[in-house]
Parts: C-alpha cells; sequence; structure tokens
C-alpha cells in the first residue's frame, strides 16, 4: 500500500468533490471524504484494502453527501443534477476510465489552488487552506507547523471557507485578465508553503518533513496540467528543487543544523538538482526577471558548486545585489554580505552588516547575529564572535538552532 | 486437522464514540498497526475470521420480536467496531492474542469470549 495513502486521497477527494459540490460547501467536501476515511481505517482491517482504495473511500464519501444533502436539503433545486455528477466522477474512479478520473483530479486541485491561494485571503490562511485542502493535513498538524494552537487554527480555517463563500469564489481557472495576480498569489503561498518545511526541517512536527514534497508536487501541477505557463513559474520550481536537494544533508547525526559550507555535498540530490536546472532553463523564455529566477540563479550556483571554496560568489553577489534591487527586505540585505564577505573579505562583510544592524525586522532575528559571529571569527575577533553567538541564541525559536549556536559559541572559546 | 484441539474464541472490539478524529495521517499509522496486527494472527495460524460492524441496525425484544428500536446495542459512549474469531488452546491463549490489539492508547475495549463447542458424540 502507498505510504500516506489516507492524506493523498484526502487531498485528492476533497479537491474533486468540493469542484463539484462548489467551493461555498468546501466544509462538506472536507466533512464527507474526512467520514470516509474513518470508515476506512475501521473496516479495511477485517476486510483488507479494497482493490480501488481511491473509488472505495469515494463511494463512501458520496453516500455521505447524498445523505447530508437529503437531510438538510441542502440543493433540493440542484439535488438531481449534483447526484448525476457524483455518479459521474464514480463511475469514471471505479474502472470505467482511470486516466480520466486521473486528469479530472488534477485539473480540480489546480483550481482548488485557486481558490484556496484567492488573493483576498491573508497570505497565511491561503497557506493553511492549501495544507488542509489540497494536501490533507490536519488542523492539529497545521497549527504546530505554524507554531499557533490547534484552536487558533480552527478559526482562521473556518474564517477563510466563511470568505470563500460569501464571495462565491468559483473552482474555476481565472481568466486571462485577473490571471497575472492570481497566479502571483499561488506562487507567494507556495513558495511560503515550501519555506515552512525548510526552515525548520529538524524540528520534531510529523508535518515538516513533508511540507517541501507538497509545494513542488502543486507547483508541477501549476507549471504542467494545461493551464499557460508562466516562465515564474519555472523559476520557483528551479529554486525549490535546489534547496530541497540539500535536505539530506542538513542536519548532522545529532539533529544540529550544518550550515552550507559544513555540508557533506555528496548527500545532495542529484536527481533533484537536475530537475531544478530543467526548470531554471524552461524559467528564461518570460519577459520579466522575478526574485524566483534570482532565488533559483543563486541557488543553482551553490548546488554546482563542488566545494564552498570553489563556489562563484562573485556571480552568487551580482545575483544578491538585482535581488536586493527588487526586494529591499533586511533579510536579503543580510545574505548579500554574506556573499560580498566571501567576494572582498570579511570585514567588507561585516560593514554591510552595520549598515543594516538598526533595521527592525534583523534586531529580533537569530541569523543576522550567526552570520556577524562568524564573520568576526574570520576576522580573528573571537570575543565579538561570542556575544554575537550568544546574542543569536537568545532569539532562536527553534531547538536545532539553539544547539548549532551553542556549538559555535564553544567553538569561539565561550 | 491441525487445530483439532483448538477452540474457538471471539473478539470483540468496543471503541469509545466520543474521541476528535484523527487527522489522515494518524488514521494510516492506526490502521497500519491494525493491518500489522491481523497480518501476524494468520501469520501464526491463529485468525479464523473477521468482519466489521457497520453503525446502525435493529433491536428487537417483546412478544414475536415486536418491539423494534434502531438501538442501542450498547452503552451509549461506545460503538463495537468488529469482531475477530481465533484458534486458540484456551481462554489465557486467546486473552494474550488480545493483548495484542493496537486499540487500547485509543479507548478500545476487547471482549475475549470462547464459542461454545458443538460435542461429537
Amino acid at each position: 500500500m502507498v505510504d500516506h495513502l489516507f492524506r493523498r486521497e484526502a487531498g485528492r477527494l476533497v479537491a474533486i468533490l468540493a469542484r463539484r459540490f462548489g467551493a461555498e460547501h468546501l466544509h462538506l467536501a472536507e466533512d464527507v471524504v474526512q467520514d470516509a476515511l474513518v470508515a476506512a481505517m475501521r473496516t479495511w482491517p477485517y476486510t483488507g484494502v479494497p482493490e480501488n482504495p481511491t473509488a472505495w473511500i469515494l463511494q463512501t464519501a458520496r453516500n455521505r453527501a447524498l445523505d447530508h444533502t437529503r437531510r438538510r436539503q441542502v440543493w433540493r433545486a440542484k439535488e438531481p443534477a449534483l447526484i448525476a455528477q457524483v455518479e459521474g466522477c464514480l463511475d469514471a474512479a471505479s474502472g470505467g476510465d482511470l486516466p480520466r478520473f486521473e486528469d479530472e483530479i488534477q485539473d480540480s486541485q489546480l483550481r482548488m489552488m485557486f481558490v484556496c491561494c484567492h488573493p483576498g485571503l491573508p497570505a497565511e490562511s491561503q497557506v493553511a487552506l492549501t495544507l488542509k485542502v489540497l494536501c490533507g493535513f490536519g488542523e492539529g498538524e497545521i497549527a504546530a507547523a505554524f507554531l499557533a494552537t490547534p484552536e487558533a487554527m480552527a478559526k482562521r480555517l473556518v474564517r477563510a471557507r466563511q470568505y470563500l463563500r460569501e464571495e462565491a469564489i468559483a473552482p474555476e481557472l481565472p481568466s486571462a485578465a485577473e490571471a497575472a495576480a492570481r497566479v502571483e498569489s499561488v506562487h507567494r503561498a507556495l513558495y511560503l508553503l515550501f519555506n515552512e518545511g525548510h526552515k525548520s526541517s529538524g524540528g520534531g512536527a510529523l508535518i515538516r518533513a513533508d511540507l517541501c514534497a507538497d509545494a513542488i508536487r502543486l507547483g508541477e501541477l501549476l507549471a504542467g496540467h494545461g493551464f499557460p505557463t508562466r516562465a515564474e513559474t519555472h523559476a520557483l520550481l528551479a529554486l525549490m528543487y535546489f534547496l530541497a536537494a540539500r535536505l539530506p544533508a542538513r542536519l548532522d547525526a545529532a539533529g544540529d543544523i550544518l550550515l552550507l559550507h559544513r555540508q557533506d555535498r555528496s548527500l545532495w540530490d542529484r536527481g533533484k538538482i537536475g530537475r531544478g536546472l530543467e526548470h531554471l532553463e524552461a524559467s528564461a523564455g518570460g519577459p520579466a526577471v522575478t526574485r524566483y529566477h534570482l532565488e533559483a540563479g543563486i541557488a543553482a550556483c551553490h548546488a554546482l558548486s563542488p566545494s564552498e571554496e570553489e563556489t562563484d560568489w562573485p556571480r552568487i553577489l551580482e545575483l544578491y545585489d538585482d535581488l536586493a534591487g527588487l526586494d529591499g527586505s533586511p533579510v536579503i540585505a543580510l545574505n548579500r554580505a554574506v556573499a560580498l564577505a566571501r567576494v572582498a573579505g570579511p570585514m567588507a562583510g561585516l560593514k554591510a552588516l552595520a549598515a543594516i544592524a538598526g533595521r527592525p525586522v534583523l534586531e529580533n532575528y537569530h541569523l543576522f547575529f550567526s552570520v556577524a559571529g562568524q564573520l568576526w571569527l574570520e576576522q580573528g575577533d573571537r570575543a565579538k564572535a561570542r556575544d554575537c553567538f550568544q546574542r543569536g541564541r537568545e532569539l532562536a525559536m527553534h531547538e536545532a538552532e539553539r544547539q548549532h549556536l551553542s556549538r559555535r559559541i564553544e567553538e569561539a572559546g565561550g | 486437522m491441525p487445530n483439532q484441539e483448538k477452540a474457538q474464541f471471539l473478539l470483540l472490539f468496543r471503541h469509545p464514540v466520543d474521541q476528535p478524529d484523527p487527522s489522515p495521517e494518524e488514521m494510516q499509522q492506526i490502521f497500519g498497526k491494525w493491518m500489522a496486527w491481523m497480518e501476524s494472527m494468520k501469520a501464526q495460524g491463529q485468525f479464523v475470521a473477521a468482519a466489521p460492524l457497520q453503525d446502525g441496525g435493529k433491536v428487537l425484544r417483546g412478544s414475536r420480536g415486536s418491539v423494534v428500536t434502531d438501538g442501542p446495542f450498547t452503552e451509549a459512549k461506545e460503538m463495537v467496531g468488529g469482531y475477530v474469531i481465533v484458534h486458540a488452546r484456551d481462554l489465557a491463549e486467546a486473552a494474550e492474542i488480545a493483548k495484542g490489539c493496537p486499540g487500547y492508547d485509543y479507548g478500545t475495549v476487547t471482549e475475549v469470549r470462547p464459542l461454545e463447542k458443538i460435542p461429537h458424540i
């Protein structure tokens, strides 16, 4: 049996039913699929897994939906049409036409991606809804990924569904006129989703390890399923593949985060780097250079370099200069300072850091102090390095990050 | 007949109904444990039969079954999820088999009952 079958089918079948029911009945689709999965969990151990588990779950969900609509008379007028629709997708699923069914699932997921990432929703709600509807995660798991309480996450999802209902957001692909803004919104949500998994894959929560894979899966769907493909979708995918390729090397045996220059590059996933390069090539076709293009270019420099020393730092600095022009965020400036230090020495990097030190976000950003500490160490000032690492440790949110900084403090002789 | 000397026992599983639904990923884990347990009973020749029970049904009582209700079948806060029939030497061995049920952490209660044997006379 497939790993994650329950979670996978949750994401597939909620999408296909929500598309059939309409996004205003999203919660009904989620509920009946959840009920059907519970029924599967309870009965399959006795009966064995059915030959076509998807069709079994879909049929059970269909029956629950019909019970519900008859009892509550939700669609009094539309009911016969609805029944016919659901029967149609069930016929395809239960063996009649599997390719057509798989095609419809992909199409439904793509449409629901645009619904979940509607620009009218707050960015965090877009990601939460995507995780719930398209990736089959539970509210508790999503809350853990966002360091939120399950109650707060449940409320956030309720408000998001209410918005979709009140604004009558249809599960349709966006028109040409609104495509650019809608796709941009999906990109941002996928990027957030990926980063959520990437920044803390050492955390204990079950969900994190799978977030990067889901972001890539949905990105591939956006790039390759009949929807007019945009160059920046390929750029985003290239970026995600390059970063995901490094994940196996990111933690040492003790679960401590390894910075790029300490990673065993033989552990990097060559297959993912290859996919990244294909998408990077495909991303060159567009008229605009987006932040995803620049970040993918930087990630490609790292992915293709056999060692830290042989990295093309001048090229990376160039790309960071361009990126800083698009996005004045202090985090970008911080990364640019690292590249500058590699090109022009630690003192140049430290000067660049001093220029941004007062910026509000960075004051509470442990990486700022981690980088500053590293550069002071290279500059030979162990006392200043130690101060920086200690400040960073106070600000770090994740245990793995704190452990890493503790080790750095020791290295600095503290 | 390898199991000639062995008796058969009914394992009946009652689950609490007032618990929140697990997430799909948690369901996968729970399901995996139940499947593994069923497989291990089969591998050891203990398994005879099993079936899940649906939620609904009827209860009949009174003169010629004239009083028909939709329940309750058991305590209101429980539902019977299904049964397994196993071969075992005696009740103690059957209870030992029932200890392998992975549901206890989720509140499952297992009843172990010997099936009455029809004597060959």
